[in-house]
């Protein structure tokens, strides 16, 4: 699913989209940096309360195409910034991380 | 829309990234001459002679009631009331900063009206400082020299030459540099990506290089990332300047972690950062004393990865690199 589609799908507000068609394949839900670099699968969407740069370079590093920042986190403008650089979609919901997570699951087919 | 008189869509990200970084409190002057509202507009007119300023706030116990400006002393001149209490004659009428804005809102500001001079005001709204376009070019000047030396430093290290093999690329990272960090790995993880490694070992390449980088900036006093790209595999050394790891068996624990409250809010301190170098390390090891850590983490090449690097052009990788995953 592009994330266009995706963003769409969930309403959910979007900050940042510099590639709309980027495919998510799958999703991870954590708020801890290194538990995101050491188990995220590639292609996921990360979905986290973690609204600053840094996750924007651990998504780049591990080719994650989309965040979706949970319970109305905003997104700095420098965060923003880095994602329009390095390609990288930001959604914003109030959404809890689990209900996003069920969600996004729900619509990438994984329940 | 804030405006800032820079094109902020193509300008170096460096400057924009320092504008919004940079808040207010950076750049403010915090000794403040102030006066209080019995003072009259002779006394006024004396202190900014003797400090060299064209503004002066009035104040009741940190509160900011007014601004005295030169202005205001010039017409207190011509119309005969300069020894009149400043409470007839300051300027009520204010536009303040907060000390946590980004200075892009000062300089906005300046930008906007007219005034050389802005109050700041902490979230008590107590007044803390003031700030002149003198005081934010003066730390522009200062910080932007700081990132210059950086990116000096830094092309130093990653001039590149053809192919990947016998390539050193070496990274300074400083303390508590949240904002350039991850720059090491994403440089690292361009240079497997050009050499045409495998999709996976740029992965394992980048989790090794990200955790060790991050390790020195929360942990440590400061220290580099070497990248050496040889035919047959990458190592990445990360050496820094201390304090060292008390208990360097404890810190191989998953979970286990030292970092603090504020560390931790910014998504680092899971404890996870060393078991994850070594479980996408060929080969891993560690010391660490009071006078620095130093990690080394080897990443081997696939077979088929080394002659897909010398030749990109052989058929069938994307197999290859799947069944590899």
């Amino acid at each position: 699913m592009t994330v266009q589609n995706l963003g769409k799908a969930l309403e959910y507000k979007t900050l940042v989209m510099p590639n709309p068609d980027a495919d998510i394949i799958n999703g991870y839900t954590s708020d801890l940096l290194s538990d995101v670099m050491g188990n995220a699968p590639e292609g996921s969407v990360l979905i986290t309360i973690q609204g600053h740069k840094n996750s924007i370079a651990v998504a780049s590093l591990l080719g994650m195409p989309a965040i979706i920042l949970c319970n109305n986190r905003s997104a700095p403008d420098d965060m923003q910034l880095a994602a329009q650089k390095e390609g990288i979609a930001i959604l914003s919901t109030g959404d809890t991380q689990f209900t996003a997570s069920y969600r996004v699951a729900h619509l990438l087919g994984r329940v | 829309m804030q405006t800032i008189p820079i094109n902020t869509y193509n300008s170096p990200t460096v400057i924009l990234e320092l504008i919004y970084r940079l808040k207010v409190k950076d750049v403010m002057t915090r000794s403040l001459i102030s006066v209080n509202l019995g003072a009259t507009m002779r006394q006024v007119q004396h202190l900014m002679r003797s400090n060299s300023i064209t503004g002066v706030p009035v104040v009741m116990q940190k509160r900011l009631l007014g601004i005295v400006s030169m202005d205001d002393i010039i017409q207190a001149l011509d119309n005969g009331y300069i020894e009149d209490d400043v409470e007839k004659h300051m300027t009520r009428n204010l536009i303040v900063l907060e000390d946590d804005m980004p200075v892009s809102f000062a300089i906005s500001y300046f930008d906007r009206y007219r005034y050389h001079r802005f109050p700041v005001l902490n979230k008590e709204k107590e007044l803390v400082g003031m700030v002149t376009t003198r005081d934010i070019s003066t730390r522009l000047l200062w910080e932007i020299n700081h990132e210059i030396e950086n990116i000096e430093r830094m092309n130093q290290s990653t001039r590149t030459k053809n192919g990947l093999s016998n390539e050193v690329q070496t990274f300074s990272i400083l303390k508590h540099d949240f904002e350039n960090a991850g720059f090491a790995s994403t440089e690292i993880k361009k240079k497997l990506k050009q050499g045409n490694a495998f999709p996976r070992t740029i992965r394992r390449a980048a989790i090794a290089s990200y955790e060790l980088e991050m390790n020195i900036v929360v942990h440590s006093n400061g220290g580099e990332i070497i990248a050496e790209f040889g035919p047959e595999s990458i190592t990445i050394t990360s050496q820094d300047s201390g304090p060292g790891i008390p208990d360097v068996e404890k810190a191989m624990e998953q979970g286990y972690s030292t970092a603090n409250e504020w560390i931790r809010s910014l998504g680092f301190g899971a404890g996870m950062g060393l078991p994850n170098v070594k479980s996408v390390s060929d080969e891993f090891s560690i010391t660490s004393s009071p006078a620095g850590t130093i990690v080394v983490s080897t990443i081997y090449f696939a077979d088929q990865e080394k002659s897909h690097m010398t030749n990109p052009h052989l058929p069938d990788v994307q197999n290859v690199a799947k069944e590899l995953a």
